[in-house]
């Protein structure tokens, strides 16, 4: 029947984090939709994305009703699926932003590359719990990772959906270097990468995918285009000084100069109306969550469990580095959502998906394989 | 691992999550001094610009590259065009303003209310527009009552001009606004909304080419909008300018030609492929598109049973008729099943399998070789020429020959015809071929379709001696400042598979057509050169082959198409024409006389627009 230990072992600590996170997320999303000129039509936003948090948080506490170790078990079942899903978003897949990325199940409609990042932690856990050595891994023993982590990356990368496929290798990479693998495999992998890359950047990539890149770079190149986005956030950042102009005060936000100020910008939204101060806290509170995640990988009694806890840790450790590395001018604009505070509805669940195994491990931290 | 004792596994796993958490130190680290750096130390600086300001961002529209026809005449330029916006901001009560302009510029409220609907969300600051392409009396009086309607401003938007409306209208094509989807796609890097992009012809084809590159201007600007400094100027780069292969007066002629009949003239260079003429009619005015169509255009458009939105030339398939007796020909006689001296009897009728195939004329040619049955258009002497080479021996020649396939112009749409085998139809309807249906096949009255485009290009080998170019529509592509930024080179896509031998017959025979005795196309004849050329005469309504049919009580529309093909002067050619007149009865008398005037324009030659004498014929 039901332990009555998983209760006494919730990790209310994490609950109270994450719940911070998402209202302060809130928050922020009330302003970037609701200041300015009323009626803009984006305040609908704010409603539907209290559906989605609601819709996450239930999905969330699904996750906890069973144990963790049985997604070991079906890892190679959840793999499949995923895969099969990314394949038929070629045949049955609705187009949106010029690439193929969504499937429609009798009205709701996901994007199996989402699911793929939790399909793919699972996996490369359940792989790796078998075979990790304190020596390192050798190039044999990452064969099999390798392979399932090429193909999903490889479907995404066509969709074409070079962000996700490229956070997908960013969470692989992250496992495997957590597992350890030997000193000769990491010196050889990156002088390979060195070679491959200036390949991909004339072979694999598109024309406006290069400009973003070479705009990063140089953000006059291009100034109305992409270089604008960094120019207009980091006049509203900079702006919000120490305290910041107050709550629904952003003019930048207000004036509509901050592009997709309630998706991937909205970090310049807090900046501006909190200054240093609201983002000290915001970057404190998600530091701390990526700590209580990787205290959780710590604790767990299980390797996998201790895989698979730092796996989700990573995916939500790249998305707030990348996302405020963006918005602060340190990196390349790419589309990449900031977890908890960004609207879209993929992000939201995917996340709290994540946060539901963090908890799960966490309350079944004392058991072991 | 698993067996490893349980105190070095903590070991491991301490280590491990100790150099991932440095890792994530270090990160939060970086960014929290980035943080410091924008909000303390550059903190006055941003919020001195977010204040003052703001940066805005103004547009400059690039013009898009000129087309020009081959004497160097301009066809298609741009015009600056008054539109009128509207600045939210700038605004003081909305519906005030609106309802006042509405009555000053007779446009209806709710028109205009539904374009500030439709700009939705981010629209605070930047430029709604209201009404495009203004006239110039509504100008005057917006001008005039400038300081009643605050937030309204008039921008100068450079503008598509088709300097020759409804003239080779389906070969410059139009433009039409870029939409979202293709916005996102990610393929039109430099496009932006409310552009315009090429949605047919050259306009669309060489879109890359004419588009140029947007400018802009970053601008700081104070609390009432006015520029305070010019941050940043990026100037547009003007788009390409076309050189077409286009005659236009011979264009025009052609245009005139047709009239008001549906049907389509193609005129090609011979020695290169040049297109020379691209006329189908009906057509379109391009000038209507700018701005966007109106809907009772649209549907006037769409409702005009002469289908005047396809470019009859590459996307209108028809039976080839009689001018496929040329491929018939060379087909026997590169088949070795007739020579040039071999002659047969046409009695009127060819009995074949207990069935009579009849011959156009009732009482027969009497005898006659290769030369006269092409001169005459015998249909009995094809039906025997084709029923020797057979149905997949004719399809081989016929690909070689270019048809039944794309010519590869530089033009979207393209269709590529039909040339029937046993196997396609095997295929097709589950049903073995035949052998009656090789004899219409053979006179061009079976399955086979061609699009005038590819006929053209046929007639244009045979008259040169057997290349087959890729039709091209532009030679240069130049920049701004006359610069070549690209030169398109003839192309040969392929040889008509025949021998000297061969062509020399056929060509003595379209020689016949028009300057023989008994050519079925010798109306046309003129004093000072030679033409040849092949009269065709397509069944639209399906009949038994020679059944009598009365065409003058007939419905229009299953009235006969007409096809003339030809070249001239008969040697030395320099231009090769296909025409076709939708039901138009008869090849010599309907489509003949146009290729005719055609010819006598493009040479130079004098002589008064007599109508030609018509001669019926099969």
């Amino acid at each position: 029947m039901f332990d009555r230990r998983l209760i006494e072992h919730f990790d209310w600590g994490l609950l109270v984090l994450i719940l911070l996170i998402a209202g302060t997320g809130l928050m922020v999303l009330y302003s970037a939709v609701m200041a300015g000129w009323q009626g803009t039509g984006l305040h609908y936003l704010f409603k539907r994305q209290l559906i989605w948090m609601g819709g996450g948080a239930a999905l969330m506490t699904g996750i906890l009703v069973f144990d963790f170790q049985k997604l070991n078990k079906l890892n190679l079942f959840i793999y499949a699926a995923c895969v099969t899903l990314l394949v038929g978003v070629y045949f049955f897949g609705q187009s949106g932003g010029g690439s193929q990325r969504w499937i429609s199940f009798g009205g709701i409609s996901v994007q199996p590359s989402e699911l793929m990042k939790i399909a793919l932690i699972i996996s490369l856990a359940s792989i790796y719990a078998t075979k990790v050595s304190p020596e390192g891994l050798n190039f044999r023993q990452l064969l099999k990772p390798a392979v399932f982590c090429m193909i999903p990356v490889g479907l995404i990368v066509n969709q074409p959906d070079l962000g996700t496929g490229l956070m997908l290798l960013l969470i692989a990479g992250a496992i495997t270097l957590f597992v350890k693998v030997e000193k000769k495999v990491v010196l050889i992998l990156g002088a390979l990468s060195g070679c491959v890359l200036p390949v991909v950047w004339f072979f694999g990539l598109k024309a406006y995918q290069k400009s973003r890149i070479l705009t990063f770079l140089d953000p006059d190149r291009d100034p109305l285009g992409t270089g604008y986005h960094i120019i207009q956030s980091k006049i509203a950042i900079g702006s919000g000084m120490i305290t910041g102009k107050g709550f629904l005060q952003g003019t930048q936000n207000a004036l509509a100069f901050l592009p997709e100020q309630h998706t991937d910008f909205i970090l310049s939204v807090l900046a501006e109306e909190w200054g240093l101060v609201g983002c000290t806290v915001l970057l404190i509170l998600y530091f701390l969550l990526i700590c209580w995640g990787l205290n959780i990988a710590y604790n767990c009694r299980n390797l996998f469990g201790s895989i698979l806890a730092f796996g989700i840790t990573s995916m939500i450790f790249w998305q707030i580095f990348i996302n405020v590395g963006m918005v602060m001018g340190l990196m390349p604009v790419v589309g990449m959502p900031l977890p908890l505070v960004s609207y879209g509805g993929s992000s939201v669940i995917t996340n709290m998906m994540g946060f539901g195994i963090l908890l799960n491990i966490s309350m079944r931290r004392f058991y072991t394989s | 691992m698993v067996d490893l004792p349980k105190t070095k596994e903590r070991d491991w796993m301490k280590q491990r999550v100790m150099a991932a958490s440095l890792c994530v130190l270090i990160v939060f680290m970086l960014l929290f001094f980035r943080l410091v750096y924008l909000q303390l130390i550059k903190g006055e600086e941003y919020h001195r610009l977010s204040e003052t300001n703001c940066v805005r961002l103004k547009s400059i529209k690039p013009s898009r590259g000129l087309i020009f026809d081959r004497h160097g005449e301009l066809l298609v330029d741009n015009r600056p065009a008054f539109d009128l916006v509207m600045v939210l901001e700038d605004t003081g009560s909305v519906p005030d303003t609106v309802s006042l302009l509405s009555s000053l510029i007779d446009e209806p409220y709710v028109d205009l209310m539904e374009q500030i609907q439709k700009a939705g969300t981010a629209a605070f600051y930047k430029p709604i527009v209201l009404k495009k392409d203004i006239s110039r009396d509504q100008l005057a009086v917006v001008e005039a009552h400038k300081f009643d309607l605050p937030g309204i401003y008039v921008e100068i938007e450079p503008t598509r001009h088709y300097i020759y409306p409804e003239t080779a209208s389906h070969l410059l094509g139009y433009l039409g606004e870029v939409n979202k989807k293709e916005l996102e796609s990610g393929m039109l890097p430099h496009v932006r909304a409310g552009d315009h992009i090429g949605r047919y012809g050259v306009e669309k084809s060489f879109e890359s080419y004419l588009q140029g590159r947007r400018g802009g201007r970053q601008v700081e600007v104070d609390v009432n909008g006015r520029v305070v400094q010019e941050l940043k100027t990026v100037a547009p780069v003007p788009g390409h300018n076309l050189h077409l292969t286009l005659d236009l007066p011979l264009q025009q002629l052609a245009e005139d030609l047709l009239e008001d009949r549906d049907g389509a003239v193609v005129a090609l260079n011979p020695a290169n492929g040049d297109v020379l003429v691209m006329a189908s009619n009906p057509g379109f005015d391009q000038n209507d598109f700018i701005g966007g169509i109106s809907t009772r255009n649209w549907q006037a458009l769409m409702n005009n049973p002469g289908r005047p939105m396809i470019n009859k030339t590459i996307q209108a398939e028809y039976p080839p008729a009689s001018t496929y007796k040329i491929l018939t020909a060379i087909a026997a006689l590169e088949e070795k099943k007739i020579d040039g001296d071999d002659t047969t009897f046409c009695p009127g009728f060819y009995m074949f399998r207990g069935r009579r195939y009849h011959c156009w004329r009732r009482h027969g040619h009497g005898h006659l070789n290769v030369v006269d049955a092409l001169a005459q258009s015998c249909d009995v002497f094809f039906y025997l020429a084709g029923e020797k080479t057979g149905v997949d021996a004719l399809a081989q020649y016929a690909n070689g020959c270019g048809l039944g396939r794309p010519t590869g112009i530089d033009l979207d749409h393209e269709r590529q015809g039909l040339i029937p085998t046993s196997a396609w139809k095997r295929e097709r309807f589950n049903e073995a071929w035949f052998p009656g249906e090789t004899l219409s096949i053979s006179i061009g009255q079976g399955f086979n379709l061609v699009t005038p485009l590819q006929m053209a290009v046929f007639t244009a080998a045979i008259a040169n001696g057997g290349t087959l170019y890729r039709p091209r529509i532009v030679t240069a592509v130049k920049d701004v400042n006359g610069h070549l930024v690209r030169e398109m080179d003839p192309e040969i896509t392929g040889g008509i598979p025949a021998g000297r031998q061969t062509l020399d017959l056929v060509r003595k025979g379209l020689t016949e057509v028009v300057e023989g005795d008994r050519g079925t196309a010798r109306s046309i004849r003129i004093k000072q050169i030679e033409m040849a050329g092949k009269t065709g005469t397509a069944q639209v309504s399906s009949r038994k082959t020679g059944e009598k049919f009365d065409n003058e009580n007939q419905k229009r529309t299953l009235r006969d198409h007409a096809w003339f093909v030809c070249y001239a002067p008969a040697e030395n050619p320099v231009i090769a024409i296909a025409v076709i007149i939708e039901h138009g009865e008869h090849g010599s008398s309907a489509a003949a006389p146009v290729a005719g005037t055609l010819v006598k324009k493009y040479l130079g030659l004098p002589g008064p627009e007599e109508s030609f004498d018509a001669a019926p014929e099969g």
